[in-house]
């Protein structure tokens, strides 16, 4: 039995035929929508190569049942730019080197910009650690992710506030 | 996983008589669920929807000083309700160490109490699992046991229910609110749980149809709000199980412990209550000599279930410490790493 759920997915609502309903979020972006930037590495929510954002939250795709979702406004990397122009999280981990061979990447950053919305790590690299654990890096560009994480989310207040960024936690303002 | 038919709740009578169906399960985020559906853990073949149920996110303070944690309150939207963590520091810590960020956005309070063991000869079907095949026997026992129990084990199980949030609800009275075909009842968390016995297949006190509404916390479970904490021993800093957890409330009147709340995670295969160590605790002076009484007795009756004997010695000292930092006070803002014992400590090293 087919049935058909409506998604929002990067700004575009879409009626989407799910003819299994067995059909996670992921495997439905990756195969039936054809946007393959999530990724499927573990497939059981432990890598968090799938992370995509569900009404604003990032969640691991792997681990949602598409036809629950039905409704739901999905973005994933393909709908994070605009046009040309690369999201402050784009470019924050380009200019700090937040990856290596990329497949993590896509997952990396839409937890990023979910991290960014929750407000809750601050400009503490532990507590960016902390809230990008979900994300695992085989490379191991972690340094690298947690500068890109501060920067993008300091360029991202000062863009919204038009205020000057803070010090960093422990150094002089 | 196996094919299965989808219904959408629309109002808790209308779930329950759904859920009440043979083979029926209820989906919530499912962030477990279709995790055990993948490897053939779990093969419902009928999906009971109940995210749309009405109101059941809500996290309501009462009149009488209780608050109601619906059953489809976010971890993460709970952890960081100011309120709530607030009057209940300890349980916004168990949280937030638990799982990762997109899991705890996707999880909610009742799934975390619904939550299976994390036994992987439960999780392979491949072994022998009393659990997941009864009768079938128990290929843990002669395994790896790191992550398996102490206490309250039995020759036909000796998994543990892998929860964080559920250490210090059982340690401050939680009750548990269920909807099932013959009404409404609640029943005491700590006793929510079943221990293994010779039936490790029933997991809990739930009959088929019966679902979870809300977790009740009684007014009383906000006085130690001043001196509660959450330690977890993982084996990675983030983003692991506990080996052992301990949940810790202390009451301090006029320099003595007025009352104690204890309870260990990771030992069992329910969140474990030690009154015995929290009835050793009142009057006493917060100091080593009690805290180290009260580890004494919350494990007594301790025994391995196979190469895991380092466990209870280290429950023991993580009592000692969870207690060293409750009696310090609960940290003005949760720490970096929630539930983490590498954090810097106020106390004495570890014993």
């Amino acid at each position: 039995m087919s049935v058909d759920i409506v998604l929002t997915v990067n700004g575009t609502r879409r009626t989407i035929p799910l003819p299994d309903l067995r059909t996670t979020l992921l495997d439905l972006l990756r195969e039936g929508l054809h946007l393959t930037g999530a990724k499927k590495g573990c497939d059981r929510g432990q890598c968090g190569a799938c992370t995509v954002l569900v009404d604003g939250r990032r969640i691991n795709a792997c681990l949602a049942l598409a036809i629950s979702l039905d409704g739901a406004e999905i973005l994933t990397i393909e709908g994070l730019a605009e046009g040309d122009r690369l999201h402050p999280v784009q470019e924050a981990f380009i200019a700090h080197d937040g990856f290596q061979c990329g497949f993590c990447t896509p997952g990396q950053i839409m937890s990023a910009v979910g991290l960014i919305r929750e407000a809750q790590a601050g400009n503490d690299p532990e507590r960016v650690r902390e809230a990008m654990s979900g994300n695992l890096c085989r490379c191991g560009a972690y340094a690298g992710i947690t500068e890109a994480v501060l920067e993008a989310q300091q360029a991202m207040i000062q863009q919204s506030t038009g205020q000057r960024p803070a010090g960093r936690q422990g150094e002089a303002a | 996983m196996i094919p299965f038919e989808y219904v959408r709740a629309t109002d808790v009578a209308g779930a329950v008589a759904s859920g009440a169906e043979p083979g029926a399960a209820y989906l919530a985020a499912g962030t477990n669920l279709l995790d055990l559906m993948k490897g053939g853990v779990s093969r419902p073949t009928r999906l009971v929807d109940i995210t749309r149920l009405p109101g059941l996110a809500a996290v309501a303070r009462r009149d009488d000083g209780s608050v109601r944690i619906g059953a489809l309150a976010r971890n993460s939207d709970l952890a960081h309700d100011p309120a709530f963590a607030g009057a209940y520091p300890a349980v916004a810590e168990a949280l937030l160490s638990g799982a990762s960020a997109q899991l705890r956005n996707a999880a909610t309070a009742a799934g975390n109490v619904m939550q299976r063991t994390r036994c992987p000869y439960f999780a392979d079907t491949a072994s022998a699992c009393n659990k997941r095949r009864p009768g079938t026997g128990c290929d843990a026992q002669g395994g790896e046991t790191r992550l398996h129990a102490i206490l309250g084990w039995s020759e036909a199980c000796i998994a543990t229910h892998p929860s964080d949030f559920c250490v210090p609800l059982v340690a401050l009275d939680a009750r548990v609110e269920i909807a099932g075909p013959a009404g409404t009842r609640t029943v005491p968390l700590e006793s929510f749980h079943r221990l293994p016995g010779d039936a490790p297949e029933r997991e809990t006190v739930l009959e088929p149809g019966d679902l979870i509404t809300a977790l009740v916390l009684p007014p009383e479970a906000a006085g130690f709000s001043g001196h509660s904490r959450y330690l977890k021993v993982r084996d990675r800093t983030s983003y692991a199980f506990a080996v052992v957890s301990a949940a810790v409330g202390l009451r301090l009147e006029g320099g003595r412990i007025a009352e104690a709340r204890l309870a260990l995670g990771g030992v069992a295969l329910k969140p474990w209550r030690a009154r015995e160590a929290e009835g050793l605790l009142a009057g006493r002076a917060p100091d080593e000599s009690a805290f180290r009484d009260a580890a004494d007795a919350a494990l007594t009756g301790a025994e391995p279930s196979g190469d895991n004997a380092f466990k209870i010695e280290l429950a023991r000292r993580l009592v000692v410490r969870a207690l060293h930092r409750a009696a310090a006070g609960t940290p003005e803002r949760l720490p970096a790493l929630p539930g983490s014992v590498l954090a810097p400590a106020p106390e004495a090293p570890h014993a």
